[in-house]
């Protein structure tokens, strides 16, 4: 790297509350670069980005963007300087055509309208450049795909002519074809001489897309340098301040005789005559692409989505329709929409724990909230959430320590049969290993686990058996040790 | 500061800000009174009035209370209030017997009942209707709001029903009263019935909300559907029972406002439900659901009813009421917002001072 730097972060440092988000972190893009920020959730790689897309002043330190000082007013004055960020969830307005939406904010818009005739050449130049030459710039944007939505994120970014684009996560909603084109069009950008920093999870992608990486931890930088000089388990040591082997940690058991009995278990439009037995002391996997009916499956079993045909049998009797039923039969589901679903975000620790199960408390129609707090509190202790006190919001806790609220309930619930839709998302590595550690403990104790994962290493390290669903079917069930992550991923995607 | 258990930490947080509101607004008034008024304001008499009037707008509120955190609203509040109030009215009117003569309270015990069970079957048809057709409770309800007018004009015949004197039992003649009787105060000595009646109904709200499995749920339907359904809560019952029980409130407010006006004019109730719904607002009650509680929405009515008794004894005309009262709804929820983006900020700024 001869060329001056595009951007540089010297000494950033970020507080919330409490929190310390970032400390200290320096960091270079240089022009026609792509930078893999690398961490944990809540290593603080999305405030850095956030900081730099203008969204939060920094508390100290100095941005330089062409060894100009750098200081954003908001998301849009930095957009106006050449810095755009591509977020997790799509910022488009879904009712606005797309050249609408491109031109959004764009200085010389407003007034009557917002695409003035000479601009539509300029249009349709950016969306060509992102690959989306055959779409009508009149279309809604958000009747387009999720893939499509977030192409014309980027071609907003080039129509504001940005020279440094943020990615935060930008795969994670994506099927795999689209995963190609967006690192074609992100080749493309860096060939223009963009900078690019760009956040995934995922280390495979991060080498396939970066050169350069930098790793945070805790707010921290703890390292940098070429991908090609470091090996995947070097990389994932850095970000956990631990070695490879703590990730999943076993706890011995064994899976004992049948337990549940899904029976030709169809709904519109899946799962598919889904037939499966689960065992007691048994975490049963399921593998699968993002659309292949894994969460239908789980929802329709705990009677969250109405079936069409089959039935679901516990120790041999059937369970009746809906959600109730579904729990009287020991069922307990963490739902993978965590802050939409799962948690009651406005309620406190202790309400989310308690809401599911409230009748061991009640006595002539009235809630001892004593008895309540306190068996909710130790369900707290129990699962190592870490908060203020049991009163405290969830909406105020990490990613983390929610999924422990949650995971409390059902514990709480005493479910006997577990049915877990993706229970380690968005969550650090430290958690997940507690997570697992917990679901070898729940096996352990004779309960049936139910665990959907588009995470294949963990699906292979802690499950007894996994299934592979596709287009709402259930294509094979073997045991873990006889599947490899590659023979998982053909019978997911192959016909 | 530390003293205070977590839980009393929290209740004190979030009523500081309505309560904080009234003493302001009550210390304004009583010394505009003292300096430019004629010296009424801080009078037992006027207190008396306060707590009457507010008693008219709580009760109802407190049924609102509930649907508001449970994630709802009812703008059919004020009509199906005079609708209530009109039944009760042609039923005395109609009475076969007047007060005097045997079978009487029996026949005033049977008007009561069929007052009480209109207002719950407004509420029942408001809370079957979301349930049932999922349409957002404020279309719902302000069809609903319309077709109570219409009903209650249908029974009114278009007019206003005045019962007769003789048709009326005492105790309802007595039940707003707050004037210097002692012998017309029928439970306490110049403690006005209404006020009485409507502190019983807070009370059993409070506990209701608190302590029953009911009111949790209410809060969780609230806080997040998907949630509560997730969580094993009867979602359709629920919103049902909340709904039907404001309209049970909603009947006792019509029972008093007909003992207020001694008539009952189907169209007095347009309005009203803005006037219960920002009680509850002014209390902390969130429109987005989950938040809210009755003690809240009790300072909230006293703050609406004492700037207008405040306004009428400074002689301020109606029209700078309805302008006050609305600047005031508006700074608490804006100062509302700003305590719950950062709940601790009150806490950090007088640490600072």
């Amino acid at each position: 790297m001869t060329t001056a730097p595009l951007l540089q972060v010297v000494g950033v440092s970020k507080r919330f509350g409490p929190t310390i988000a970032l400390r200290d972190v320096d960091l270079e893009v240089h022009p026609g670069e792509v930078l893999a920020l690398i961490g944990e959730n809540g290593a603080g790689k999305s405030t850095l980005l956030k900081i730099l897309s203008g969204a939060h002043p920094p508390d100290s330190g100095q941005l330089f963007l062409d060894g100009q000082p750098y200081a954003p007013k908001g998301p849009h004055d930095a957009r106006l300087r050449g810095v755009a960020m591509i977020y997790q969830e799509l910022n488009l307005a879904p009712d606005l055509t797309v050249e609408d939406n491109l031109m959004l904010g764009q200085p010389g818009t407003g007034g009557g309208t917002l695409v003035r005739r000479r601009q539509r050449g300029r249009v349709r130049e950016v969306l060509q450049a992102v690959g989306l030459g055959d779409l009508d710039p009149g279309a809604v944007a958000g009747e387009q795909s999720i893939a499509t939505q977030q192409l014309i994120e980027i071609a907003r970014a080039l129509i504001s002519e940005s020279r440094l684009i943020l990615f935060d996560e930008p795969t994670s909603s994506l099927p795999q074809k689209d995963v190609r084109r967006l690192f074609g069009i992100i080749r493309q950008l860096q060939n223009r001489g963009m900078g690019i920093v760009y956040i995934s999870h995922f280390l495979e992608e991060v080498r396939e897309v970066a050169q350069r990486f930098a790793v945070l931890r805790d707010g921290e930088k703890v390292g940098q340098g070429e991908l090609a000089d470091v090996s995947d388990a070097e990389i994932i040591t850095m970000m956990a301040g631990r070695d490879v082997e703590e990730l999943y940690p076993v706890v011995p058991h064994r899976p004992g005789e049948p337990r549940v009995q899904v029976v030709g278990l169809t709904a519109e439009p899946q799962p598919q005559g889904v037939e499966l037995e689960l065992r007691r002391g048994e975490i049963f996997g399921v593998a699968g692409l993002v659309g292949a009916g894994r969460t239908e499956l789980l929802r329709c079993i705990f009677g969250l989505q109405s079936v069409v045909q089959g039935e679901i049998l516990v120790d041999g009797r059937a369970v009746g329709r809906g959600v109730r039923a579904a729990m009287r039969a020991g069922m307990g589901f963490l739902s993978e929409d965590r802050k939409g679903e799962g948690l009651a975000q406005d309620l406190s620790i202790i309400e989310n724990i308690t809401l599911s199960n409230l009748g061991p408390y009640v006595r002539f129609g009235v809630i001892r909230l004593q008895r309540r707090n306190a068996a909710a509190e130790q369900w707290m202790r129990r699962v190592n959430v870490k908060a203020r006190n049991g009163f405290q919001r969830v909406s105020e806790l990490s990613g983390g320590n929610q999924q422990k609220v949650a995971f409390a309930r059902i514990l709480h619930q005493r479910a006997e049969i577990l049915l877990l839709d993706e229970p380690t998302k968005g969550i650090d590595v430290g958690t997940k290993a507690e997570i697992y550690r917990m679901m070898g403990q729940l096996a352990a104790e004779g309960k049936t686990v139910v665990f959907v994962s588009s995470y294949l290493p963990e699906l292979l390290a802690v499950c007894d058996r996994i299934a592979v669903m596709a287009r709402g079917r259930i294509r094979e069930v073997r045991p873990a040790d006889q599947w490899t992550e590659d023979e998982v991923m053909q019978c997911a995607i192959l016909q | 500061m530390n003293k205070f258990s977590p839980f009393f930490r929290a209740l004190f947080r979030s009523q500081m800000g309505p309560l904080a509101a009234l003493v302001f607004i009550v210390i304004a008034f009583a010394v505009a009174d003292y300096a430019i008024g004629s010296g009424n304001f801080l009078t037992l008499r006027n207190a008396r009035v306060i707590t009457s009037s507010t008693a008219l707008i709580a009760v109802p509120a407190m049924g609102m209370t509930m649907i508001i955190i449970a994630g709802g609203i009812d703008l059919s509040a004020g009509t199906a209030l005079t609708l209530a109030g009109t039944v009760l009215a042609s039923m005395l009117k109609s009475a076969p017997v007047t007060s005097d003569q045997p079978g009487f309270a029996s026949y005033v015990a049977w008007a009561l009942a069929v007052t009480v069970g209109t207002g719950c079957l407004c509420g029942w048809i408001n809370g079957a209707l979301i349930s049932a057709t999922r349409v957002v409770p404020f279309i719902v309800t302000l069809g609903t709001m319309t077709i109570f007018l219409g009903v209650g004009q249908i029974i009114a015949k278009e007019s206003t029903v005045y019962a007769p004197p003789e048709h009326l039992p005492g105790w309802l003649q007595n039940l707003c009263y707050t004037g210097p009787n002692i012998e017309k105060y029928g439970v306490l000595p110049y403690v006005p019935t209404s006020a009485l009646i409507a502190l019983v109904l807070v009370g059993a709200v409070a506990l209701l909300l608190k302590y029953t499995v009911l009111g949790r749920n209410i809060f969780a339907i609230g806080s997040s559907q998907a949630t509560a359904r997730l969580c094993g809560v009867n979602v359709p019952l629920t919103v049902l029972a909340v709904y039907t029980l404001a309209g049970f409130f909603v009947a006792v407010g019509g029972l008093l406002y007909f003992a207020d006006v001694k008539n009952g004019n189907p169209s007095d109730g347009t309005g009203k439900e803005l006037e219960i719904i920002a009680a509850v607002v002014l209390g902390g009650g969130s429109l987005s659901g989950g938040r809210g509680s009755v003690l809240g929405t009790l300072i909230g009515g006293l703050i609406i009813v004492v700037i207008r008794t405040g306004c009428t004894l400074l002689q301020i005309p109606n029209t700078y009421t309805h302008i006050i009262i609305g600047i005031i709804i508006i700074v608490a929820v804006i100062v509302d917002q700003l305590r719950h983006g950062s709940p601790e900020w009150l806490f950090r700024m007088l640490a600072k001072a």
